[in-house]
């Protein structure tokens, strides 16, 4: 599969869709039109630094503080990807 | 005791509210799914009713939210609760004809937080559009279209397609693609309520369903990643029915203009249920605890064929009111599926229309347009009826 990604790249949520932190199913979903996907607990911490501010680097650099020890890096390219081809998130042009 | 389906009802949330704020409609669909009875709502709830229900069932867990009718807009107040739905935290979705809306509503909309909004085209043409809504719409809603889409809106076009606009498809394809929609959903009509007295005159052809999926297939892949194109071929053509709601009182919670709670916005036909009004009791208790919420979740209150199929499991044995509708028992299959007794009258019925759609005659048979006249005349005519049997 080509990469999308490279490490400067920075992913922003798009605009037509919205992340939300949901008490009662205790995960993160991503909204749209009449729709929504649960994410797992990883996906969910991935999606969430899609903030249009962290480049994916940083992004991994910040998910090994919170879990230290785990080979994060694959992961995160890999769902990246997958949410990307979803259409949840796009690179934030360099202004 | 428990009561039947109890074990889903622990784990069940009302993850879908759709809100039908009212009836009223200045368009006339001869498909709408709105019961018959519309002139019997004239009771609506208040501004205050609905940010009630719509706290209640945010806290149970609700999420999406659609601002329905009727046409939606003709509440002064959608402004309002559209801010306090998303204040809740709703995804807030606006399911319009267009009809009622302008440039300063649109731009008060996004202010107030709205997320999405969805308009209904009749058709891919001026006349047939015009003609089938019943009014003089389709500059308005192409106009509409645009100032969505000129606030970044998320827009999905919606047309309800039937024998008098199928063979149009491609047409109407090319009109969302114009208009820049997200996604477009090719509504297959439902026979309930308005669509079923029409029924003659509406259900398409083994033929043009073929031709409509051909090209719904060729747009779906032309278009991809650019605007998704849902299309569901009607189930009267199918052999299993569709996981109707997602089951009973699984997902979906629709309050109707009048404060009835129902598990889907047809179910008020169905006999022998009362139906909870939001004016009496909390959301809480209609969607946990309410004997009409609890009728048909789970499996135990299902009759044979469903009851010993493996494949309920997959489909709940299809939607509750096409099988009162088509058997007299809402317990039954619903007849979509091949294994339903009642399946071969249906497929009778169906090639009957087929066979007829060709002639003159029968297709000029006039539509019975869904208005408030029309809606009155249908409940003095049933009146008359229950009266004379009784």
């Amino acid at each position: 599969m080509a990469n999308t990604f490279n490490a400067e790249d920075i992913p922003v949520i798009t605009p037509t869709f919205r992340l939300q932190w949901e008490q009662v199913q205790d995960c993160y979903v991503i909204l749209y039109p009449e729709g929504m996907v649960k994410l797992s607990a990883s996906a969910g911490e991935i999606m969430k630094r899609c903030d249009g501010v962290m480049n994916i680097s940083n992004m991994i650099n910040d998910l090994h503080k919170q879990f230290p020890g785990a080979d994060l890096e694959n992961d995160v390219y890999k769902f990246l990807e997958v949410a990307h081809a979803n259409g949840w998130i796009r690179t934030k042009q360099a202004v | 005791m428990p009561m039947a389906g109890s074990e889903q009802n622990k784990l069940s949330k009302p993850l879908w509210l759709l809100a039908e704020l009212t009836y009223r409609c200045p368009l006339q669909c001869p498909y709408c799914s709105n019961p018959l009875e519309i002139a019997r709502y004239d009771n609506e709830l208040s501004t205050e009713d609905w940010i009630r229900v719509m706290r209640q069932a945010r806290a149970m867990g609700a999420t999406q939210l659609g601002f329905s009718g009727g046409e939606p807009l003709v509440r002064k107040d959608l402004e309002e609760l559209i801010a306090e739905a998303r204040h809740l935290g709703y995804y807030t979705n606006l399911i319009t004809s267009g009809v009622g809306m302008d440039e300063d509503r649109v731009k008060a909309f996004k202010v107030a937080g709205l997320d999405h909004i969805q308009i209904s085209f009749q058709a891919s043409n001026e006349e047939l559009n015009n003609f089938l809504g019943g009014t003089k719409t389709f500059q308005h809603k192409t106009h509409m279209a645009h100032i969505v889409k000129k606030y970044e809106y998320p827009m999905v076009l919606n047309i309800v397609l039937h024998r008098k606009n199928i063979d149009q498809i491609r047409d109407i394809l090319d009109m969302t693609i114009d208009l820049h929609a997200d996604y477009v959903e090719l509504a297959s009509t439902q026979y309930y309520g308005w669509s079923r007295i029409n029924v003659d005159q509406l259900l398409p052809t083994r033929a043009q369903l073929d031709h409509a999926e051909q090209v719904a297939r060729e747009y779906q892949q032309k278009m991809k990643g650019k605007m998704k194109v849902i299309y569901v071929i009607p189930d009267y053509f199918e052999n299993r029915p569709k996981a109707c709601m997602n089951g009973w009182g699984a997902i979906f919670l629709t309050i109707a203009p009048n404060g009835t709670a129902l598990p889907c916005h047809a179910a008020g036909q169905l006999p022998g249920l009362e139906f909870p009004n939001v004016r009496d009791h909390s959301i809480e208790w209609i969607w946990n605890d309410s004997p009409d919420f609890n009728k048909f979740r789970g499996f135990d209150w299902m009759v044979e064929p469903c009851r010993s199929c493996p494949e309920k499991i997959k489909d709940f044995g299809g939607c509750r009111c096409q099988a009162y509708m088509l058997t007299g028992d809402a317990r039954n299959a619903d007849p979509v599926c091949d294994k339903s007794p009642y399946h071969k009258q249906l497929h009778d019925d169906v090639e009957r229309i087929g066979k007829l759609a060709d002639n003159k005659e029968f297709n000029e048979k006039p539509l019975i347009f869904r208005n408030m006249k029309n809606s009155k005349k249908i409940i003095t005519e049933r009146q008359a009826e229950t009266s004379e049997l009784s």
